[in-house]
């Protein structure tokens, strides 16, 4: 037998961090999130949630498939784009349309740039602004949270056929929850100026997406994913520090008409986005000024929408902002280089842009 | 296309040319404009896709029966005035067949006049052909740009309005694709019909593996 030799370039000590790794971890610390959710809102959540992640994995395969790469499913993203969809959807939205939702995050998303790294933008969030573009109703269509009969039956709208217009969900959530308006948090604030209390929010006894209620189960899991170093925590800090001081700032301008922080850190999808979106490494700067930047560039978009803008919820679009501008924001905060010069002039720069002589250009 | 040097084409490959090898909407990807605003229906599409059609064969033939007269220095000049004219015809032709697909058209059939697809033929065929062929060239861009324009208004109609034609597919209950019927989705179909066509072609063409090493940076 002949003693097996390899020749490696460095480096040679290696901490076994791998994609694959990172992935699964983060779908480990979305499951309690997903568990939480199907807790609230019972048997529909739970096919929803099934739904996406099924058809983003099947989107994946056939783009795999298509583009002649080996199978990429082992590396559990196209589970976490599929969970992270699933979650950020009304928990009573028809399950063609989840279909159609998940398959529109990988293929518009994913598949269109080349695959996992090299998207430019988070890919749950492009297939949810997608079904928000092509079914506005259905995606503000809420259900009650903690309906006595959740785990009975689904909702109405779960099982709509096809293509076909799911029905009208009034009827049944008013049956299924007493006193039950249908209007998210936010919508209540903006509409009607009725502010949910912080236990609403902790309770979870909200009208909200699959997954975005449980602000403390997601900092929790946030802060595993931080604690084991698989997520940048200046991101999530920076994005709730910048929609915090916003909002803030609006509160002390005019108390009467703006809310409280916390009602802001609470509401919606922030926290969601915050800890899960907005740290997706292949769409987030890497320098450490950027992340700041970016983080609270999308907490100050967020409230900004949530305030001025025609929705009620606004940071799916701040997010997807923040990842357009993150290359942007890479190259203006470029850390200097350990002993590097800065150039003195223009004159000296083009200098040196110039090929040197025998170098190819 | 005739490129100097090349082997002149057949009639018939004049007339196929623009219909799949040149076609104007997914392979030289012009004439943008009409292409992703009236392609929100079928009808629409349609309409404009024929609309055009008639103002490049008409200004096709004009051109190149006056070829050699024209002078080249204000050859793009004369080019839009004779667009211009087939334009205005058609203009009042569809104001006289349907006030209704005149309203939907809007804007864009008198901007059939800078439709590049139109001036290009003038500028790069017609100019430099007789008659027969390049009114068969214009043809075949006609047809193929009226069918491209099909491919996105169809699917957008389907989807947006569970329609073809203005006749349901789907029943009542259908669920409109409300991003189908904007502007976005235009973008979406356009996008995922020249996807389609480059992989196609590069099916065709897969044979030929590119040489290695000869990667300029």
């Amino acid at each position: 037998m002949t003693t097996r030799i390899e020749l490696r370039t460095s480096p040679h000590v290696v901490k076994g961090t791998s994609v694959e790794r990172i992935m699964f971890h983060v779908v480990l610390a979305l499951l309690p999130i997903a568990t939480f959710s199907v807790w609230q809102y019972g048997l529909s959540a739970l096919a929803l949630i099934v739904t996406v992640t099924l058809a983003c994995l099947g989107g994946e395969r056939l783009f795999n498939h298509l583009s002649g790469q080996q199978s990429t499913l082992s590396d559990w993203s196209a589970t976490i784009t599929g969970l992270l969809l699933a979650l950020t959807l009304p928990p009573a939205f028809p399950l063609w349309m989840g279909a159609v939702a998940g398959f529109a995050a990988i293929a518009l998303g994913k598949a269109l740039f080349g695959g996992i790294g090299y998207n430019v933008l988070n890919p749950a969030l492009v297939g949810r602004a997608f079904v928000q573009a092509a079914f506005p109703v259905a995606i503000t269509t809420w259900v009650p949270a903690f309906a006595p009969g959740r785990f009975g039956g689904f909702a109405p709208t779960t099982f709509t056929a096809p293509l076909m217009t799911p029905p009208d969900l009034s009827a049944w959530a008013k049956s299924a929850l007493d006193g039950f308006t249908g209007a998210t948090p936010l919508a209540r604030w903006k509409f009607d100026n009725v502010l949910a209390t912080p236990q609403d929010f902790l309770s979870g006894a909200v009208t909200a997406s699959a997954g975005e209620t449980s602000a403390i189960l997601i900092l929790l899991c946030g802060a595993y994913l931080a604690a084991r170093k698989f997520m940048d925590w200046r991101i999530p800090a920076a994005v709730l520090g910048g929609a915090a001081l916003t909002a803030l700032l609006f509160q002390m301008l005019d108390p009467a008409r703006y809310p409280d922080p916390l009602f802001v850190l609470l509401s919606g999808g922030l926290m969601l986005g915050a800890v899960f979106m907005a740290t997706d490494m292949a769409t987030s700067p890497v320098t450490p000024v950027g992340v700041w930047i970016y983080g609270a560039l999308i907490g100050v978009v967020t409230v900004m929408i949530r305030y001025f803008g025609g929705l009620t919820e606004g940071v799916m679009y701040a997010i997807l902002l923040g990842n357009a501008l993150a290359p942007l924001i890479d190259q203006v905060t470029q850390p200097r280089v350990f002993g590097e010069v800065k150039a003195k002039s223009v004159k000296a720069k083009s200098v040196r842009a110039k090929p040197l002589k025998g170098e190819k250009a | 296309m005739s490129i100097p040097g090349q082997k002149p084409l057949s009639n018939l490959e004049e007339l196929l040319e623009g219909v799949w090898k040149q076609n104007p909407v997914f392979v030289m990807v012009l004439g943008m404009c009409p292409t992703l605003a009236v392609s929100v229906s079928a009808m629409n599409a349609v309409s404009m896709g024929l609309a055009t059609t008639f103002v490049l064969l008409g200004s096709t033939l004009l051109v190149s029966l006056l070829r050699n007269v024209i002078p080249k220095e204000v050859r793009i000049a004369t080019y839009i005035l004779i667009i211009a004219t087939f334009v205005t015809v058609v203009d009042y032709l569809i104001q006289a067949i349907s006030l209704a697909v005149y309203d939907a058209l809007g804007a864009f059939i008198q901007l059939i006049v800078v439709n590049c697809i139109i001036l290009g033929r003038a500028e790069a065929h017609a100019s430099k052909n007789p008659p027969l062929k390049a009114v068969l060239n214009a043809l075949g861009m006609g047809v193929g740009f009226t069918l491209g324009l099909f491919a996105l208004g169809g699917v957008r109609e389907i989807l947006g309005a569970g329609k073809l034609f203005g006749i349901s597919l789907f029943g009542p209950d259908f669920q409109p694709w409300v991003v189908m019927v904007l502007p976005p989705g235009g973008f979406f179909v356009l996008g995922a019909w020249l996807l389609l066509f480059n992989w196609l072609n590069s099916r065709k063409a897969a044979p030929v593996k590119p040489v290695e090493g000869h990667a300029h940076v």
